[in-house]
Formats: structure tokens, C-alpha cells, sequence
């Protein structure tokens, strides 16, 4: 494993900041609005979706009905319009990451924290997701939490990460 | 062979950003010959280079070029949107040789009269992104980037922007949408975005690893380039080597050059070979006579395949190809964009069906069910994407469908027997 539970966490550093705040660093250009949505998703504590009254500030301040907003995150991948796990955990199982084990993994993480893909732990924490490819294929298998990207896994690197986590959220 | 001719010569794993090292290197001469041509002879000497789009499609990039429309200013966009599944040689370039990038960049810029270009960046590489904004802030301050470059008069100027997570805005008319803060919805072509782009004005979209290769054209000359590697399609390419292979990586080797000697470099398969995909998902899974092919777009499409992105993901006889099955149909389901029905519920079908098969829950029927599906998609979907399912699921079925057929019996005997 390349790097530390402790990295992991402070990638995942949410942003103090309030909604607006954030919303006047980006012009009112729509080529900043992805960006923008990935900041005002990870701001305030421990939050990984977008709110209802986010969307609608966003809608307000790029001129956009709201309703083709929602069409626009509701198309990518790493937005979420619901609740989610104050930490994502993204688990490659392209065909490169499969053939080294990527399976054995998934598993193994599945009856660790008893949820399957698209789901969040009771405890709010976890949020499992399987992705197509990290484009990290040279050193697979590999996961992404939150904004880190976790190589050349194995059972026992996949466990200290996620009780790192753990022990650092109680 | 003049070594500055690879982007590997380029690649500083130690200190990316910078600069004075990359100088040092031989960063920045070619964008000083470009400045001393007009934009003519800079397309010139990249069309009699022979230089082809190395993101997948080929496409030769002089004449993309070329055919940006008169009269409106265009835009460039570099298309960092890396989401192939077993290629990582753009996160190769980007973390290693930023510069390299932005100079072929501002060439492109050059060579076309845009004055502002993009590099689209993949959601899932958040650190390339804030490293490629440092970089333009250096290659700014020194006077390579923004107003006035290296005091010719010429301005560009570079933002980097994010993606959200989505396969398919690696097409670019899709990252067009993407970045115009839309759904990542392909579009009809024609128009080409050459004429009709990014907020309807002429664009030229470039994958990272073909504009890396622009400044050692200009610095090298065209025939330097030309030179190297196959006839009809000249110069390096970076291989992304993984899977089974003993020293996985990113390797660059002349276009031309065996399967087998790629391999050879990456200390050969671990085990022994049984099957081997070239190009990424989208391209065919072939058996080891594969290893005799010579890895360039002509010679891949004679064999039936494509180059694509360069991707190779070597699979040694523990691999069980119905899960290369279920794989590969899972990530065409999951990354359809859903614009149009054949692809959205072809792809959903076949990988209904390809996940039943992987839990032993098959049956022989389904094989060709999947052909057919397959068929109709490849006539009917509205964009490559959908397309491009037959290829992979084709060769699967053709090399290994009897191995598949054989597991789906064995499972079918074990559920029998344990009733």
C-alpha cells in the first residue's frame, strides 16, 4: 500500500466554507459548473452530496432551470443528489484489477462492512462503489477514497485503511 | 535514434513541475521553432510528419488542424479524460511531463489562431488537476504561457477544468457538452467540432499523448519523426502494459513494433499466456496468436482489432473468461450514456446476461442471444459506444466460447447435484 490511512483522511479535508462563499470564486461560465459542483459537494462536515438548497443556489447563480441542473448531476458518476458516506470508497474492478484480484477484494470489504455496491454503512461513514477504471492498471489492484488513490491492494492494506478510518471517526 | 524523439527522454518523475529542469531537457525548442514559422508551416510540418491522434481513434492531426473553419476564433482543447480501462499512459505524461503538454499546446494554438484552450481532466484524477494548474502558473510566469509568448506577440492562455465521472465524455463531442456544463451527451457529427465546437465556434480536441508528441516534431523536424516506426503511421506510442505481465507499465516503443517484444521489455507474462486485449475495452480479446501482431493503427485494423489507446492487459490460463465476460458487458452497461435505446437497454441485457453466466446461473442459449443483441446495436446505437460492444464480445465468444459454454454445464451439474 502506497499510502497511509492518515493521507486518505486529510484528502478528504472538507471545505468550511458555506455554499455562497464558494459559489463566488467561479464565474458564471458553465464550463466552471463541474468544478464547483465538486466543491460545494464536500462542503461543510463530513458531507459527500449535493442538497436540495445547494442545487437550487447553483441554479441561481449560473442561470440554469433547475431542473436541467439535476439532469446534469444526476448524469456523472461522482455526484450524488442523496445522502452518502462521509467517505466514498471507490473500488476498481476494471479487467486489469480483476485479474489481480480485485474480486477477492470486493468481497472481502462487502461482509467487512455488510453493504453491497451503491450502498452506505449504518453509521453514516462508508459509502461502496464499484468504478470501471482508476487508471492506475500498472499497480491494480487499486481504490479510491475520497480524493486518494490506494494501490497495489491486499486484504490486510484494504483492512488498516478502513479501520484507520474508523478509529479516526469515533 | 535521437532519444529527445520520446516523451520518456521528457518524463521526470522527481520534480514534474519544474520548469528549469525541463528547459534543461530540451523543453521549449520546439514551440521556439513554431514561433519562428506561420501557422501554415507549423500544420505543415505536422501533417509531413505523419503524426495520428493517439487517443484511439488515428485520425492524422495536421489534417484536423487543417480543417478547423475560417472566420471565428477557434478554441483547443486538450482531452486529459483518461477513462479507458487499462490505460493510464496520460497519467503517465501529465504526472510526469506537464510541460510537455502545455507546449504542444500552445503550438496547437498556435497552428489553428486559438487563443484560449482547456485541458479536460477525468473527476477521478483530482491531483493531475491541481498539478496542471501549477504548471500553467510557472509556464505562465516564465513567460511560455498567456500574454505575449517568449515577446512574439502570440497570447494563449490555458484553464484546467474537471469531469464528474463518465466514460463516454472521452468522445469529444461528449467532453464538449461536458465542459459546456451540460449532460455528456455525444454529438451528431457532422458538424465536426472543428467547425461547430465548444460554444459553436471552430475546436480542435487532442488527446494528451498526441499534443506531448508536437513539440518534439517541431524541435525535431518532420522527418525525423517520420523516420521512426511504421510507414503509414510514424513516430513512438506509450503501451499501457498490465495484467499479468511480470513488470507492468507504461513502455514506449516505435508504432510498428511486436506485441511480443513489448511484452519482452515488460519481462514477459507471468504464467502462461491465454488471452490478451489490445486497445481497451472496446477492442477484441484475441488468443496468444496475438503476439505476433505489430502495434499500429493499419496493421491492428488489418487483424481485426484496434490499437485504440494503446492499452495491452495480458491474461495468463488462472483467468476464468466468463468473468472477462461479465466484466467487460458490466462496464458497457454501466457507462452507456442512455441517449439512445439500443445501447441504453442492449448494454443492460447483455450484461443481465453475462452476470447470470458468471454466477453459474447461464444458459447456452444466451451466447447467441448476446450476438444478436450485439448485431442489433452495431446497426442501430447512435454512437460509436454502442458500437463498439460487438468487437469485444465477438472475439470473446469466437476464442472462448467454448470454455464458457463448458463452465456453464459444469455449473449447471454442480446446482444438480447438490439438489
Amino acid at each position: 500500500m502506497e499510502t497511509a490511512p492518515k493521507t486518505a483522511l486529510e484528502g478528504k479535508a472538507p471545505s468550511p466554507q458555506q455554499p455562497e462563499t464558494i459559489l463566488q470564486d467561479y464565474p458564471d461560465r458553465r464550463d466552471t459548473l463541474l468544478s464547483a459542483l465538486h466543491e460545494i459537494q464536500r462542503c461543510g462536515a463530513r458531507k459527500s452530496w449535493i442538497t436540495d438548497q445547494e442545487i437550487s443556489l447553483v441554479a441561481q447563480h449560473y442561470h440554469i432551470p433547475l431542473a436541467e441542473l439535476d439532469g446534469v448531476v444526476s448524469f456523472y458518476k461522482m455526484f450524488a443528489r442523496e445522502k452518502r458516506g462521509s467517505h466514498i470508497i471507490r473500488l476498481c474492478d476494471s479487467l486489469s484489477c480483476r485479474v489481480r484480484g480485485s474480486l477477492d477484494l470486493y468481497h472481502h470489504v462487502r461482509n467487512k462492512l455488510g453493504i453491497s455496491t451503491g450502498m452506505t454503512t449504518q453509521d453514516g461513514i462508508f459509502t461502496l462503489e464499484i468504478v470501471n477504471c482508476l487508471g492506475a492498471c500498472d499497480k491494480s489492484p487499486n481504490l479510491m477514497v475520497d480524493n486518494t488513490l490506494i494501490s497495489g491492494l491486499t486484504i490486510d492494506a484494504v483492512d488498516a485503511l478502513l479501520d484507520g478510518i474508523l478509529e479516526a471517526e469515533q | 535514434m535521437n532519444e529527445r524523439s520520446r516523451i520518456s527522454h521528457f518524463a521526470n518523475s522527481e520534480a514534474p513541475l519544474d520548469i528549469a529542469r525541463y528547459i534543461e531537457s530540451g523543453g521549449y525548442v520546439g514551440l521556439m521553432a513554431a514561433l519562428g514559422k506561420t501557422s501554415a508551416e507549423v500544420i505543415g510540418v505536422v501533417k509531413n510528419s505523419g503524426l495520428r491522434g493517439r487517443g484511439g481513434a488515428g485520425f492524422p492531426t495536421g489534417l484536423k488542424w487543417e480543417s478547423v473553419a475560417a472566420g471565428e476564433q477557434p478554441y483547443l482543447v486538450c482531452n486529459a479524460d483518461e477513462g479507458e480501462p487499462g490505460t493510464f499512459k496520460d497519467r503517465f505524461i501529465l504526472e510526469r511531463a506537464p510541460y510537455l503538454v502545455l507546449e504542444g499546446m500552445t503550438i496547437a494554438a498556435l497552428a489553428i489562431g486559438a487563443r484560449e484552450g482547456y485541458i479536460y481532466v477525468r473527476g477521478e484524477y483530482p491531483e493531475i488537476a491541481k498539478m496542471l494548474a501549477l504548471a500553467t502558473e510557472k509556464a505562465k510566469a516564465r513567460g511560455y504561457l498567456g500574454n505575449d509568448i517568449l515577446s512574439s506577440g502570440f497570447s494563449f492562455d490555458v484553464a484546467v477544468r474537471v469531469g464528474g465521472g463518465s466514460y463516454v465524455v472521452g468522445d469529444e463531442t461528449a467532453l464538449l457538452n461536458s465542459l459546456m456544463g451540460n449532460r455528456g451527451y455525444p454529438m451528431l457529427k457532422p458538424p465536426f467540432p472543428t467547425e461547430k465546437g465548444l460554444w459553436g465556434k471552430p475546436t480542435v480536441v487532442n488527446n494528451v499523448e498526441t499534443l506531448a508528441y508536437v513539440p518534439i516534431i517541431l524541435g525535431l523536424g518532420a522527418q525525423a519523426f517520420a523516420s521512426i516506426g511504421s510507414v503509414n503511421c510514424p513516430g513512438y506510442k506509450l503501451f499501457s502494459l498490465s495484467g499479468h505481465v511480470a513488470n507492468p507499465g507504461v513502455y514506449e516503443f516505435p508504432m510498428g513494433t511486436r506485441l511480443r517484444d513489448v511484452l519482452e521489455k515488460a519481462g514477459g507474462v507471468t504464467g502462461t499466456l491465454k488471452a490478451i486485449q489490445i486497445g481497451g475495452t472496446a477492442g477484441p480479446i484475441f488468443g496468444p496468436a496475438a503476439l505476433d501482431y505489430n502495434l499500429d493503427f493499419p496493421s491492428m485494423q488489418k487483424a481485426g482489432g484496434a490499437l485504440g489507446s494503446g492499452a495491452i492487459v495480458a491474461m495468463n490460463t488462472s483467468v476464468n473468461m466468463a468473468h472477462v465476460l461479465e466484466v467487460t458487458m458490466r462496464f458497457f452497461a454501466q457507462e452507456s450514456c442512455g441517449q439512445c435505446f439500443p445501447c441504453r437497454y442492449g448494454t443492460r441485457q447483455l450484461d443481465y446476461m453475462a452476470h447470470r453466466i458468471a454466477l453459474g446461473l447461464g444458459k447456452v442459449e444466451y451466447l447467441d442471444l448476446m450476438r444478436e443483441t450485439a448485431t442489433v446495436m452495431v446497426g442501430a446505437s447512435f454512437c460509436p459506444f454502442g458500437q463498439s460492444v460487438a468487437l469485444p464480445l465477438k472475439s470473446l465468444l469466437d476464442e472462448f466460447g467454448d470454455e464458457i459454454v463448458s463452465f456453464m454445464t459444469e455449473q449447471q451439474y454442480l446446482k444438480e447435484v447438490s439438489e
